[in-house]
């Protein structure tokens, strides 16, 4: 009888195994809890090439890019898409990707290329931008900040919500841009900047969604008192689409001006230990065709590196774009992150 | 006779082997995978790396950390069980209308996900919130009195709002059970209020009270969530410490460090508790405590205010919720809980609601009977008096809870990537990983009412010529019921609210709806804020009705005993 209790537990344990066995023409995707694309797409890539994908999810960026080295050599899945410039960097140095070059490519920008061995691809890009209240900066006849500087001007004192650089993505992408702009000697470091952020009551969130949601006045749905937050450039048509009747005017704007936006690029690569090479290149090759680029605004609220993809109304029409958005190498913030982020705490929290 | 003469142990656990069962569940799903994180980052590439510990010890900044963790767990336990004590005692005496209600009331912000707590609050307490509109209004103010953003009192408050049902539930279950007449006796001698409370109750509620303490104690402790969106990133814990180290910075070495030094500190206060526990057991027949109608004005307010409470602390922020869920840009209408079920942009990420629900339901499900079964057989495990095994094991159940979700994460990638382990990327790991969880809080709430039975009533049903089954399941499972039902209740609400694990482990497309909420918050826009909202809603009417339906059961199982 106790064997039989034990040998029973055991199967049930080992019973589990075979659900995760890897199918033949299956081809796993891992990626980040915000990946998303038409179900329609997918189906139509599923037909066309004959292969399955399943998608694997973890919480972030980060969390995915972890995970993936913690599983180095006896890779998760097959391709793995979402890792951005911030920590593209990390990913890289633990040698996570086999090259690829897709044949598509060359129509992309060089200034989304982040790699010359091309281990990982640009797919998207997004800009984290401050977003304003318009209705705010309207009623009141305000100006609206046209630099980061502006913003430890009295007139703003109190106005501003910002991500903690430590836990959020966007936080750090602003963190970033500070560290461009300011640098990190001379008389006025990004650190200087910060204690007069600090200084004009700025508040500083755990996460991007407690900012826009619970601090921010400006979003339909958020209950916050402040009008100025750092979001994305593609909030303010995201807004406009989640309106159960679509406005003439969108509740937010951006602010695009030179040197306040920071630009992310996501990347989908091949993951070194993948036994479906073909399958993934097929993959690649599918993210960059115009379909995928079309459809991706609209499900991730990011843009197209794919210069022949147009882009739906509601961006044509709501979405800024900056003209000078921050951009800063990989190795460059894989290499400082944690000294900027040690110092920024140093220098804000304490 | 001593405590071994248990008939579940008698039964099958000596017999059949069953009291390895736990031990073996808890070794190879917690820690296995997290003696692997810990070598795999203490010693990469076969080289010692203690350079988190050299840190740790050197840095003053952790040594704030970690004092600030120990402080406000202190105070959020004490502030917890000073609320849960007295409306344990209401809810333990009195018979008012709605009793099961007010219970689920209490027991329902422990699903919530923290923002959307954060959200309740804000509407309760926020500068623009119900209260402050409300003195402003009265009092004709200038400014919002109560300004409690970002302050310790915050922390300390949602903390008690978290954890209350925890001792109010752990509290309650264990003085239902106690015998009335050691107070009508103190009373028939003539005893004042005072010295019927520090004499009489509090005594005998002790292996209750600290029960409750610990696990409001470890909750604290490892607050994250709490610390980090209403108390600000001025204020850590050492968890957030090890979530910051572990997922941001990939230092594995400090994140090792910090983890080791959380568990080891829990470990040494769980020995030191059951050390003090051992002699602290009150033996007592079970006869239920009579619930009475409050007669006296003294007694009416007593229950007035206990439900005027709940309604207030607890209720209001979760009504702010399903106000916001139900208000449109013009009107009222059910108009986003419409929207949940239509995927307008044909997404893959679109999950129809009853698909949420289903996967909540049944993970849930599964963390419940796994823990309850478990759970149940590890406190027979431990229930002997001076055992010295069992004082070692005891803190060992109890670590889980002490365990950062993003350290075991790590560890479950590297330790079960290989047949016939590979369990890496099972969506079975969610519900492994929440009995985890669920599992001490049975072990808490069914070990102090096991070693309340006393040790001669199973013998004088045997010597009656009862079967060790026989006198298990009438002699015993009635008298540890209560506790059972409430480990139950907090397995299944551990399950309903978590989902770090989702977080921490690559997984196959089996969202819950507490994952469905956090992505709807991923995005911009009313619709997506709305829908949020309902999402929130429907996870507080399934836990209701589950709630409900666990304590009709609960009568129901009572009645046949």
């Amino acid at each position: 009888m106790r064997r039989c209790v034990l040998f029973f537990m055991l199967c049930l344990l080992l019973g589990v195994a075979p659900l995760v066995a890897r199918d033949n023409e299956t081809l796993t995707l891992v990626t980040h809890d915000s990946f998303s694309m038409s179900e329609d797409l997918l189906a139509v890539f599923q037909s066309e090439t004959g292969i399955t994908v399943q998608i694997l999810r973890s919480g972030d960026a980060g969390a995915m890019v972890n995970q993936s080295i913690l599983s180095k050599g006896n890779p998760l899945g097959d391709v793995m898409f979402g890792v951005d410039n911030t920590f593209l960097g990390r990913a890289l140095a633990a040698d996570l990707f086999v090259p690829y070059e897709s044949p598509l490519l060359k129509d992309v920008s060089d200034e989304f290329k982040s790699d010359a061995e091309n281990r990982v691809t640009p797919v998207d890009f997004g800009d984290v931008c401050l977003n304003y209240d318009a209705g705010y900066f309207a009623a009141e006849s305000a100006a609206i900040p046209e630099s980061l500087v502006d913003l430890t001007q009295p007139a703003y004192k109190g106005q501003l919500v910002v991500e903690n650089p430590a836990t959020s993505s966007p936080g750090l992408a602003f963190l970033l841009a500070t560290v461009q702009q300011f640098g990190t000697e001379g008389d006025y470091t990004y650190l200087d900047y910060w204690r007069d952020l600090v200084a004009n009551d700025v508040y500083i969130s755990d996460n991007w969604s407690d900012a826009y949601y619970n601090q921010f006045s400006g979003s339909a749905g958020s209950q916050g008192a402040r009008p100025l937050v750092v979001s994305y450039a593609s909030s303010p048509p995201a807004e406009v689409y989640f309106m159960e009747t679509p406005p003439e005017q969108a509740p937010t704007a951006s602010i695009v001006a030179d040197g306040m936006c920071f630009r992310q690029i996501e990347y989908v690569g091949i993951l070194a230990g993948s036994s479906h090479l073909d399958a993934a290149k097929q993959w690649i090759d599918f993210m960059l065709s115009v379909p995928f680029q079309e459809d991706m605004p609209l499900q991730m609220f990011v843009f197209p590196v794919n210069p022949a993809a147009t882009l739906p109304a509601v961006f044509e029409q709501f979405a800024q774009m900056p003209a000078e958005p921050v951009q800063m190498d990989a190795a460059t913030i894989d290499a400082n992150r944690e000294a900027w982020l040690q110092a920024w705490a140093e220098t804000v929290l304490r | 006779m001593g405590r071994n003469g248990f008939a579940l142990k008698q039964v099958f656990i000596w017999r059949h082997g069953l009291l390895l069962v736990p031990l073996i569940f808890l070794t190879l799903f917690f820690f296995f995978p997290l003696l692997t994180i810990l070598l795999f980052s203490l010693f990469p590439q076969g080289q010692a790396d203690f350079s988190g510990f050299l840190e740790l010890m050197t840095s003053a900044y952790y040594c704030d950390t970690f004092v600030f963790t120990l402080i406000q767990a202190m105070l959020s336990t004490l502030l917890t069980l000073a609320l849960a004590v007295p409306s344990a005692y209401v809810f333990t005496r009195f018979q008012f209308p709605g009793k099961t209600l007010w219970m689920a009331v209490a027991t329902l912000p422990f699903v919530l996900p923290t923002v959307v707590v954060a959200a309740g609050f804000n509407a309760l307490l926020g500068p623009r919130g119900l209260l402050n509109m409300l003195l402003i209004g009265t009092f004709h103010l200038e400014t919002p009195p109560i300004q409690m953003d970002r302050t310790l009192t915050l922390i300390l408050i949602v903390h008690a709002f978290y954890n209350f049902s925890v001792a109010l539930r752990l509290i309650t279950g264990y003085w239902a059970n106690q015998s009335p007449r050691i107070e009508e006796a103190a009373r028939a001698l003539g005893v004042s209020d005072w010295t019927l409370w520090w004499r009489v109750r509090l005594p005998l509620l002790r292996p209750a009270l600290i029960a409750a303490a610990l696990l409001v104690f470890i909750f604290t402790f490892t607050s994250f969530g709490v610390v980090l969106i209403l108390g600000g990133p001025r204020f850590a814990t050492v968890e957030v410490e090890i979530y910051r180290q572990a997922n941001d910075l990939f230092n594995l070495p400090m994140a090792a460090a910090l983890s080791l030094v959380q568990i080891v500190f829990m470990f040494v206060l769980m020995l030191f508790y059951t050390r003090l526990q051992r002699r602290m057991v009150v033996s007592m027949t079970a006869q239920g405590a009579v619930a009475r109608v409050p007669r006296s004005p003294g007694q009416r307010l007593l229950v007035g205010v206990t439900v005027g409470g709940i309604a207030f602390l607890l209720g209001s922020p979760l009504v702010a919720l399903v106000l916001r869920s139900v208000s449109l840009q013009d009107g009222v209408g059910l108009f986003y809980y419409q929207q949940l079920g239509t995927n307008a942009r044909g997404s893959v990420l679109f999950v129809p609601p009853a698909q949420a629900i289903g996967n909540s339901l049944l993970f849930a499900l599964l963390t419940t009977l796994l823990s309850v079964s478990l759970g149940t057989v590890t406190a027979y495990l431990l229930s002997g008096r001076v055992s010295r095994l069992a004082a070692l094991l005891d803190p060992l159940f109890m670590l889980p809870l002490a365990t950062s979700a993003v350290t075991l994460g790590f560890g479950y990638i590297i330790a079960f990537d290989e047949p016939p382990l590979n369990l890496r990327t099972s969506p079975l790991l969610i519900p492994l990983a929440h009995t985890l969880v669920a599992m001490p809080f049975v072990v808490r709430s069914v070990l102090p009412a096991l070693r309340a039975i006393p040790p001669n009533l199973a013998e004088a049903a045997r010597s009656l010529g009862a079967s060790g089954w026989r006198v298990w399941w009438r002699v015993e499972v009635p008298l540890i019921s209560r506790g059972i039902i409430v480990g139950a209740t907090f397995a299944f609400t551990v399950s309903m609210g978590e989902f770090g694990a989702s977080l921490f482990i690559a997984r196959p497309d089996t969202p819950t709806i507490p994952l469905v909420i956090f992505r709807l918050l991923g995005q911009p826009g009313a619709l997506n804020y709305g829908q949020a909202m309902a999402m929130s809603s429907i996870l507080l009417l399934v836990c209701a009705l589950a709630f409900v339906g666990i304590e009709r059961l609960r009568k129901a199982g009572i009645g046949e005993f």
